[in-house]
């Protein structure tokens, strides 16, 4: 579980973040939403320790990070699987290269036994036969894949997605959305995703944090999205035709 | 201002490379990569450069001796001295800061740009150690290419010399044994190493730090060029100074 106390994050003039609590749950997909600019990725960044807080805290299963020490705060980022929204995998590297990664740096097992994991992760995310491929000769629905694989190589109790669908078509994108709360759910990981695709949040928001600029503007989930009169969320999440008739579907029916 | 909040992030960066090493199992390998690409892969410019720099040096030595009073042997001597005090170590840098600098700007820039630096962070790695640190060890052999530019260079001067007609080889070879003083090998060395490390961490501070996209990495490659040079001068003249003033 995270919890989020209060933080408030600047950048020069700008106060991006102005004090946003949240807590995350174990096991759970847990998204994060808003507009462009409204400080989702400063937040997702706070998240995984890349950016530190003016204010406010933030604790990782009761432990805060700021009165962590270094080491104690690199052996919580080893606890940390982060899926970026380019995938950010490492060009030099093949997709097994990339995978085993971590487990190079960070563990002392043999070569055999880093490929057995690499293998069983590969195999989970339905990319067994693409291991001696390079990133740039893979599509990048698999690149993501891939992404995924090196974050959850290492057990992560906590994975961090930003955006992890952008770039995708439609289906590709659902496959990627239920692989994350797949390996949320069997691994019980706590899971933040940062996103601000409506698919995602119908198919997978367990839980929905709504951010407009820089505060928590609501907090739900999936089904109690249709429900809200909050005008920013319904501005957010409406949109779209295809949403707004799918609430006036909803609506309809409840009636 | 600017420049001066970019020299304190430069010398953060030097101080931050030599922290939280990566395991000896990578950083061996890397090493090994960046070897093969920095020192390997200049070897054939270099030399090429070298031999036909050393064949201009004595043509023009050649060409400027009008007087009868002027000994002979001064083509080799002007050569010998050219490439070993200055040509070698500090033309040779120069190429390399477009070469090696360019590169190195542009492959950290783009992974800053790709997001790779953050997944190395993310991870806990020290991505400054990871990425640059081999760097400086595989240029620490840059010597190396170094002995092999002056050499070519002589043998370039010794070359158009003799077959051009411009000196006799026995003139030639007096003239690069005359007054010979070992210690300006070793300035010269000094100076190279100097050089290596402006060459490995100047280009990886642009690369690291910079900001933006794809056509950010191209102004990050050229400013690291201009700066890299600019430095390598400063410094010649500081050492020269010192070592030899």
């Amino acid at each position: 579980m995270i919890e989020v106390d209060n933080i408030h994050k600047s950048f020069g003039d700008a106060h991006i973040l102005k004090g946003i609590s949240a807590c995350f749950d174990k096991g759970k997909t847990n998204l994060i939403i808003g507009q462009s600019g409204s400080g989702k990725t400063v937040f997702l960044k706070c998240l995984l320790g890349l950016f530190i807080p003016e204010e406010g805290s933030i604790s990782y299963d009761g432990k805060k990070y700021s009165e962590l020490s270094s080491a104690e705060q690199r052996n919580l980022r080893q606890e940390m699987g982060m899926v970026f929204q380019g995938s950010a995998l490492f060009d030099g590297m093949t997709v097994a290269g990339n995978v085993m990664f971590p487990l190079e740096m960070f563990t002392k097992q043999s070569q055999s036994e880093m490929e057995d994991r690499v293998n069983i992760v590969l195999k989970r995310v339905n990319l067994i036969d693409a291991d001696e491929k390079y990133p740039s000769e893979i599509s990048g629905g698999m690149q993501k894949r891939v992404a995924i694989a090196r974050a959850i190589v290492m057990n992560p109790k906590y994975l961090f997605c930003d955006e992890p669908n952008s770039g995708l078509d439609p289906r590709t994108a659902i496959i990627i959305d239920n692989l994350i709360k797949e390996i949320t759910e069997e691994y019980e990981i706590t899971t933040v995703i940062n996103t601000h695709d409506m698919n995602s949040v119908m198919e997978i928001g367990e839980k929905i944090i709504f951010l407009k600029d820089g505060l928590k503007a609501w907090e739900g989930t999936k089904n109690e999205i249709f429900k809200t009169n909050n005008k920013a969320v319904t501005d957010f999440v409406y949109s779209s035709e295809l949403f707004k008739k799918v609430r006036q579907m909803y609506i309809e029916e409840r009636n | 201002m600017k420049q001066l909040a970019d020299i304190g992030s430069y010398a953060i960066m030097v101080r931050e490379v030599f922290k939280k090493p990566t395991k000896w199992r990578i950083m061996k390998t890397l090493i090994l990569k960046e070897i093969d690409e920095l020192i390997y892969g200049s070897l054939g410019i270099l030399i090429f450069i070298s031999f036909f720099i050393g064949a201009v040096v004595a043509i023009q030595t050649a060409m400027n001796i009008t007087s009868e009073f002027i000994p002979k042997n001064l083509v080799g001597f002007a050569t010998r001295q050219s490439m070993i005090l200055e040509f070698a170590p500090t033309f040779c840098s120069i190429i390399m800061a477009g070469k090696v600098g360019s590169f190195i700007t542009s492959s950290i820039g783009t992974m800053r740009v790709t997001e790779q630096i953050d997944a190395l962070e993310v991870m806990g790695v020290n991505a400054l150690n990871y990425l640059v640190f081999p760097k400086i060890v595989a240029l620490m052999l840059y010597p190396f290419i170094i002995a092999v530019a002056m050499y070519v260079g002589i043998f370039g001067g010794w070359f158009a010399g003799v077959f051009g007609g411009f000196s006799t080889s026995a003139d030639f070879i007096e003239g690069i044994q005359l007054d010979f003083i070992p210690f300006h090998i070793v300035y010269s060395f000094i100076k190279t190493l100097v050089f290596a490390f402006i060459l490995a961490t100047v280009p990886s501070f642009h690369g690291f730090y910079m900001k933006g996209g794809a056509l950010e990495v191209g102004k990050a490659s050229t400013t690291s060029f201009v700066w890299t040079s600019v430095v390598i001068v400063i410094a010649n003249y500081i050492l020269t100074q010192l070592l030899l003033g």
